[in-house]
């Protein structure tokens, strides 16, 4: 019999954790994370999870406590939100160089000045570069199921993993969700073996000042400079891909329920119009598209699950030879355009692809998108190209200054 | 019971060679802290001349595991060890994180304060050479008044020095000491009973540093004694409240006569603009600080 509970977003995250028998839990508080952290004091402090909870005085602080715990051996779960994210930035380059197989929830929220708390996704795609995999979840049950996946795939390639998902709109929705069964989880998951040795029978010095070349250790043996541990993790982020796939076929084997491992696709096969986006986006895209095909619009969606280490080659050949995209994302990269965006195209460059691509940048904020207007945006937009138009557009959906899409009206 | 030679460990944590300065204060009281620590210790250390001292990779001078973190994060990167340790049942290993002063009484401060207030099990150690000495001898709050440092160039630093020790006090600790290099029995009894204690400790080395004080090598320990010497660096422990002078402060309170702050003021290029107003504003501190102190020990 399936367990089914019914969760917000939030509770499905702390089950998951829970669920993968977490040894160190570090956080602090921010509106949409925080009924996470609660939940997971809950279980510790009940006895339900034997685990240490650090309640740090900072995010600066929780990251620090998840590199310093893996360190020593420990699985480790923290989550943040929006300024919690920004404030660890400099633990979260640490956690990736130090190569730990951390997992943190992000619970998408938008960044100030002025102060939002609503959702969008510039938190986490501000953190882009940082060296962590990715993963954004479209809804509930992909929440539980992914912070089950994250742990198998960090501990297999040593690299920190960011489950993301939107705050609000997932994270304090509450939706049927299928539990995992804890047996389950112990065989899809082995336990945690460290990387590093930290004890005094062999006592070492774990990240120290390094040279830009490489050096002699004591023993007379040519030691990494720093370009070759930089190069060493971003060989594993490649690495990671055929990894995370494989979790996932291994997941859907034992748990029944397919997650596609690097992004997903909804009525894409004879698709001429593609919607791209991610989370809780992407899932609005497939109402849209429903309504388009009703109005005998060909549209499908891709929905990127995996945004670092980027699916390049996958992506590509998935667009094939359709005729538009349109790209929605609810991040910028101010002075230029949206991030997706720029990943999708760079994926694209030299090959035969060449259709026209519009960049929608939607929901900054929490601002609504509904499908009805995500269908018309398309609507829109294929008829600029159909008229001839092939420029690339950035659009600011439902954006209404006067000046905003030069008049068009999105 | 007062410590003698005989039971300082012969064996030497810090391999000679490494890349501490000439007569650097550190050096010297971190060889006598280890000794004291012992091998079942873990180490946790933020950006700082100590991470100069250990090594650069792949080869290090300390035999002590040692995890290396960003430069506001030590205390946090403590709780993670004892955390992480914990959870493996590893409880046997002493958690020590040690770092300058602006890695204590500056950036590092939120996270000490947090972890102290926890009251994680670990001991943080604060050697004071006040100053940013890494990045070449900047002010920091630990910075006396009257010294010139190159981000108080001309005018030298204006503001008194930050009573860290206070602070930490403030939080409830079970046990603060304070150590200086030139007098390494009472700072491995200290580290000794640090090591015994369960909860927080902080511990505060007084550092005398070379090229940012601006003395000769040599004269190391001559500058650590005249602090003490002076009331300019006072050694005590306070063990959960019971505050106690120790050593030659100790002795000092008996009996003897405090040596005048400007002696030590003209032995340290870093003093060499300093106004005869602030100098007297100094001894006057010291003073109140003195009696202060005095009055506390009782008798
Ligand atoms: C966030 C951050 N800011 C600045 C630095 C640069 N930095 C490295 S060491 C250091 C000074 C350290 O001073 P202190 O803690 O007193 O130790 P000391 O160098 O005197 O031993 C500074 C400013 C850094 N590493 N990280
Ligand atoms: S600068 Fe000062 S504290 Fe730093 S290593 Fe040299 S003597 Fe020691």
């Amino acid at each position: 019999m399936d367990n089914v509970q019914i969760l917000t977003g939030n509770q499905a995250a702390a089950l998951g954790a829970k669920l993968c028998q977490v040894q160190v839990v570090s956080a602090y508080p921010i509106t949409p994370q925080t009924s996470l952290t609660e939940v997971l004091s809950h279980y510790i402090e009940g006895g339900e999870l034997q685990a240490e909870y650090v309640r740090v005085e900072s995010e600066h602080s929780a990251m620090t406590v998840c590199i310093a715990a893996s360190t020593a051996g420990a699985r480790v779960f923290t989550s943040t939100s929006s300024h919690g994210l920004l404030y660890m930035h400099e633990q979260l380059h640490w956690a990736a160089g130090s190569r730990l197989p951390i997992v943190m929830c992000c619970i998408n929220r938008g960044v100030g000045a002025p102060w939002s708390i609503f959702n969008d996704q510039q938190d986490s795609i501000a953190q882009r570069d940082t060296g962590w995999i990715q993963i954004y979840c479209r809804d509930n049950q992909e929440i539980i199921d992914t912070v089950i996946q994250a742990y198998r795939i960090a501990e297999a390639v040593y690299v920190p993993v960011m489950v993301c998902y939107d705050g609000f709109v997932l994270s304090h929705t509450t939706m049927p969700v299928r539990i995992p069964d804890e047996r389950d989880v112990r065989a899809f998951l082995p336990s945690y073996q460290p990387h590093t040795i930290l004890n005094s029978q062999e006592p070492r010095n774990i990240n120290p000042v390094i040279f830009p070349w490489r050096r002699m250790d004591a023993e007379g043996c040519l030691r990494d400079g720093y370009m070759e541990l930089r190069y060493k993790l971003q060989k594993a982020l490649e690495e990671a891909k055929p990894v995370i796939g494989k979790a996932c076929s291994d997941y859907t084997a034992i748990f029944g329920r397919v997650h596609e491992g690097l992004f997903w696709r909804y009525r894409l096969d004879d698709a001429d119009a593609l919607l791209i986006g991610m989370g809780s986006l992407a899932t609005e895209a497939t109402m849209a598209v429903d309504r388009l095909r009703e109005q005998g619009v060909k549209a499908g969606v891709l929905g990127v699950r995996l945004y670092r280490p980027f699916p390049r080659e996958e992506i590509k050949n998935c667009i094939g030879q359709r005729k538009a995209l349109l790209i929605f994302e609810k991040d910028i990269s101010y002075g230029y355009e949206g991030a997706l965006c720029s990943d999708v195209k760079a994926a694209l460059y030299g090959s035969e692809v060449k259709a026209p691509v519009h960049n929608f940048i939607c929901g900054l904020g929490g601002r609504d998108v509904k499908a009805e207007e995500l269908a018309d945006a398309v609507k829109t937009s294929l008829k600029m190209i159909g008229a001839g138009n092939l420029k690339q557009q950035t659009i600011w959906l439902n954006c209404r200054t006067e000046k905003s899409n030069d008049g068009q009206s999105f | 019971m007062t410590d003698n030679l005989f039971k300082i460990s012969e064996r030497e944590y810090i391999l000679p060679g490494n890349r501490a300065c000439q007569g650097c204060g550190l050096s010297l009281a971190y060889r006598h802290a280890l000794k004291a620590l012992g091998e079942n210790t873990i180490l946790t250390i933020p950006a700082s001349c100590l991470t100069v001292l250990h090594g650069l990779y792949p080869i290090t001078s300390v035999e002590i595991p040692c995890l290396n973190c960003t430069f506001a994060s030590t205390a946090a990167s403590a709780s993670g060890l004892v955390a992480g340790l914990k959870a493996l049942n590893r409880n046997d290993v002493t958690v020590v994180a040690v770092a300058g002063d602006g890695g204590t009484y500056d950036i590092g401060i939120q996270a000490l304060s947090g972890a102290a207030e926890r009251g994680t099990d670990f001991i943080f150690v604060c050697y004071d050479n006040e100053g940013y000495m890494n990045t070449g001898t900047q002010r920091s709050s630990a910075t006396p008044p009257g010294a010139l440092t190159t981000t108080t160039p001309v005018l030298t630093k204006q503001e008194p020095k930050k009573d860290m020790l206070k602070i930490m006090e403030a939080h409830g600790l079970p046990y603060i000491a304070t150590v200086c290099p030139s007098y390494p029995l009472d700072l491995h009894e200290k580290f000794t009973k640090a090591k015994s204690v369960q909860g927080t400790r902080y511990v505060q080395i007084y550092a005398p540093c070379p090229p940012g004080w601006g003395y000769l090598p040599k004269d190391t320990v001559k500058i650590g004694r005249l602090a003490v010497e002076t009331g300019i660096f006072v050694l005590f422990e306070i063990e959960d409240g019971r505050f106690r002078l120790t050593g030659r402060s100790r002795v000092l309170a008996k009996k003897g006569k405090r040596v005048p702050v400007s002696d030590y003021l003209k032995a340290q290029g870093r003093f060499r603009q300093i106004s005869p107003e602030q100098a007297e504003k100094l001894q006057r501190s010291v003073d109140g600080r003195w009696d202060e102190y005095v009055k506390r020990a009782g008798k």
